[in-house]
C-alpha cells in the first residue's frame, strides 16, 4: 500500500524503516519477503533518497546514476527481481583527462592491466601482484595500512599511477589516500571485476520498479512522513513518533544517517557511555556539488564518452577536489540510450565539496558561488564538447546545502561516514535492543551496490532479532 | 532429519540463491565458495533461509562451519535432528 501521508498507517508493525534510500528500500523488501509486517516512512514526497532524479523543461536529470559495479546484476536479481536485473547495462567509454595523462578505458582489470603496462611502463608482474593483493582484501583485515602506503608499495613515487587508481574512487565514495587500504581495495576490486554499469531507463524507472515490488510484497509505504524520534522504553525500542502519531514496533531500522540516528532521532542519553565514546570518533564524509545541463530538443552532442574524469590540477589532491574553486570534476553524459523511451541528451557535472564552505554564505554569496560552479563547468566542458553551452536550454546547480535539505544528512554527506562508522552502525542494536541502522557507512557500505547489500545484511540481523 | 535430507535442503537452498549453480560433480569436502562461485552475501542468504524454515539461529562466528557441504551437514545435524 502506498500513501502520501502518515494518516493511514496502522498502529503497529513488526518493523518500521525510517527512510527510503536504497538501503532502507532493500531492508524493507527483504523483511517483508521473510514474512514480517513492514512500514516504510519517507520524509520526501518521493522514494529513493540519493538515488533520485528531477524533471525540468522536458528533461529528466539523474543525481546519482553515474555508474556502479557489475555486482549490481547479481544483487538485483537476488534481492529485487529479474526485470530490474535485466535493465542493467555497461558503460564502455570511460575517459580520463588531466595534465598527467589522457586515456579512454572500459575500466576493468584486463584493460587497466594493458594501460598500466603500455602507457605507464609498469611490469606485468607488478600489476598482477597489485590486483591480486587488492582483490583478496576483506573488511576484517588489518586496517592500519593507508591507501597511500598501498600505492607507494607497488608504484613508488608514481603520482600519475596513483591518480589513475584513486581519482575515480574519490568521486565514488569520497575516500582519500589517507583512508584504510582495505576500503580502497574492496571498492576498486568491485569495479575492476567487469567495468562500470548503469540502469537503462533511468533512476525514475528503477525506483518505480522497486516500489511495485515492495507493494507486491506487502510493505506499507508512507511518503511525506518525517519521523521526529525513535521511542525508547526501558532501554528498548518501542516505536517511532511522526508528529502527533506514535506507531509501535519491536524493531526500527533507521536509514537516516548514523549521526542523525544517534544524535537527533534517538538522543545520546539513551546510549551507554563507552558506545558514545567510540561514536564520537566517527567522521562524516564530504558532500557534493553538481551542475545539471539539458540539451535543447532537436539538438544533439557527439559521443565523447559516458563518464569523463577531468582535471587541470597538476596532480591528484583530495583537498583540491573538494575546494569550492576545484578544477576537478566528472562529466556524466546521458545519451538517448539512457532512456530509449524518452530520448534526450543531458550532462551532469559532479564535484566533491565541503559543507562548511557553503554553509556560511549570505544569500547573495551563495547565488554567486552557484553561478561560479556553473561557469567553470561550462568552460571545462567546452574542451570536450565545444559549444555545448549554446545548445543548453536548462542549467542549474546543487550544493551541499541542497543535499542536506533533501536527505537531512549531517553536513549533506554524500557517502555516509568514514570507516569507523561501520562498527557503530553494526552494533547499534547491542546498545539499544531493537534499534538498527542501514545506509552509507564505513566507505565500503556506500554507493548503490554497497547500500543495497548492506540493506540485506541488516535485514538478516533484524530477522534474527525478531525470531529469537 | 537424516544427513541425506539435510544435504538435499542445503543444495536446494543454494539452487534457489544461484540459478546457474552447477551441482553435478560437487566435491562435498571442497569449499562451496570456490566450486560454486558463492560470495559472503550468498552465505548470508543461506543463513537467513535456514532461520526462516527451521527457526535456526546461526551466529556469525559459526559461519565458517558452512564452508563445505560436509561441514554444513556436520554442523546442522545435531540442530535439525528432531525435525
Ligand atoms: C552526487 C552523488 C552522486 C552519486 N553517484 C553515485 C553513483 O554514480 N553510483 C553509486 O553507486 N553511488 C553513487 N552515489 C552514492 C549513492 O547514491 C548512495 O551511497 C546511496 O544511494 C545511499 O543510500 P542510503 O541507503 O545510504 O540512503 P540515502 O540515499 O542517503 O537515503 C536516506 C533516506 O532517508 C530519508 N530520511 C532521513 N531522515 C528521515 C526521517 N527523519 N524521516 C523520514 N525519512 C528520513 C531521506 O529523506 C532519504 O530518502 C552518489 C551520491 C551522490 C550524493
Amino acid at each position: 500500500m502506498f500513501y502520501k501521508s502518515i494518516e493511514k498507517a496502522a498502529d503497529s508493525y513488526d518493523v518500521i524503516v525510517i527512510g527510503s534510500g536504497l538501503g532502507g528500500l532493500t531492508s524493507a523488501n527483504r523483511l517483508a519477503r521473510a514474512g514480517h509486517s513492514v512500514l516504510l516512512l519517507e520524509h520526501h514526497h518521493r522514494l529513493g533518497g540519493l538515488a533520485t532524479w528531477f524533471k525540468r523543461k522536458g528533461h529528466i536529470f539523474d543525481v546519482s546514476l553515474h555508474g556502479f559495479p557489475y555486482g549490481m546484476v547479481k544483487t538485483c536479481r537476488k534481492y529485487w527481481n529479474n526485470t530490474i536485473k535485466n535493465a542493467i547495462v555497461q558503460l564502455t567509454d570511460i575517459v580520463f583527462d588531466n595534465p598527467q595523462f589522457s586515456l579512454k578505458t572500459t575500466f576493468d582489470r584486463v584493460d587497466f592491466t594493458q594501460i598500466l603496462i603500455n602507457k605507464f611502463g609498469i611490469t606485468q608482474a607488478v600489476v598482477d601482484s597489485f590486483f591480486n593483493t587488492v582483490s583478496k582484501m576483506n573488511f576484517y583485515d588489518d586496517r592500519t595500512m593507508t591507501t597511500k602506503e598501498l600505492f607507494e608499495k607497488f608504484f613508488p613515487g608514481r603520482s600519475d599511477v596513483h591518480r589513475l587508481l584513486m581519482e575515480p574512487i574519490s568521486y565514488a565514495n569520497g575516500s582519500t589516500l589517507d583512508d584504510p587500504a582495505i576500503t580502497y581495495g574492496i571498492v576498486f576490486s568491485n569495479f575492476m571485476n567487469k567495468g562500470v554499469f548503469t540502469f537503462q531507463g533511468g533512476t525514475d524507472k528503477l525506483i518505480g520498479m522497486m516500489q511495485e515490488e515492495l507493494e507486491a510484497n506487502g510493505v506499507t509505504i508512507c511518503t511525506q512522513s518525517k519521523v521526529d524520534r525513535v521511542v525508547i522504553e526501558n532501554g528498548k525500542v518501542k516505536g517511532v513518533a511522526v508528529g502527533e502519531k506514535v506507531i509501535s514496533a519491536p524493531t526500527v531500522i533507521s536509514n537516516s544517517g548514523i549521526t542523525n540516528t544517534i544524535d537527533n532521532l534517538t538522543g545520546r542519553e539513551y546510549f551507554p557511555e563507552n558506545f558514545i565514546g567510540e561514536y564520537d570518533q566517527v567522521k562524516v564524509n564530504n558532500s557534493s556539488c553538481q551542475v545539471y545541463m539539458g540539451i535543447r530538443k532537436g539538438d544533439s552532442i557527439p559521443e565523447v564518452g559516458d563518464l569523463l574524469f577531468t582535471s587541470t590540477a597538476p596532480d591528484f589532491e583530495a583537498v583540491e577536489m573538494r575546494a569550492m574553486n576545484t578544477c576537478s570534476r566528472t562529466f556524466s553524459i546521458y545519451y538517448p540510450k539512457t532512456r530509449p523511451e524518452a530520448p534526450d541528451y543531458t550532462i551532469v557535472a559532479s564535484m566533491n565539496a565541503n559543507y562548511d564552505d557553503w554553509d556560511g554564505l549570505t544569500a547573495d554569496q551563495y547565488q554567486a558561488a552557484k553561478q561560479d560552479i556553473i561557469e567553470r563547468s561550462f568552460s571545462d566542458l567546452d574542451r570536450y564538447i565545444p559549444g555545448a553551452r549554446d545548445k543548453c536550454d536548462w542549467v542549474e546547480a546543487a550544493t551541499p546545502k541542497t543535499f542536506n535539505r533533501y536527505t537531512l544528512h549531517t553536513k549533506g554527506t554524500s557517502f555516509g561516514t568514514k570507516f569507523e562508522g561501520l562498527n557503530i552502525s553494526r552494533t547499534l542494536f547491542k546498545a539499544i535492543p531493537g534499534l538498527f541502522h542501514v545506509g552509507s557507512v564505513g566507505i565500503i557500505m556506500s554507493g548503490w551496490l554497497g547500500a543495497i547489500n548492506y540493506g540485506v545484511i541488516v535485514a538478516n540481523d533484524v530477522d534474527a532479532y525478531l525470531r529469537q | 532429519m537424516t544427513r541425506d535430507e539435510i544435504k538435499d535442503v542445503v543444495l536446494e537452498i543454494i539452487a534457489d540463491i544461484d540459478e546457474d549453480a552447477e551441482m553435478e560433480g560437487l566435491n562435498p569436502d571442497e569449499p562451496l565458495r570456490d566450486q560454486l562461485d558463492l560470495d559472503s552475501m550468498d552465505f548470508l542468504d543461506i543463513v537467513m533461509e535456514l532461520r526462516k524454515r527451521y527457526k535456526l539461529q546461526i551466529p556469525e562466528e559459526d559461519y565458517p562451519e558452512l564452508a563445505t557441504l560436509t561441514s554444513c551437514v556436520n554442523y546442522l545435524e545435531p540442530k535439525l535432528q528432531n525435525l
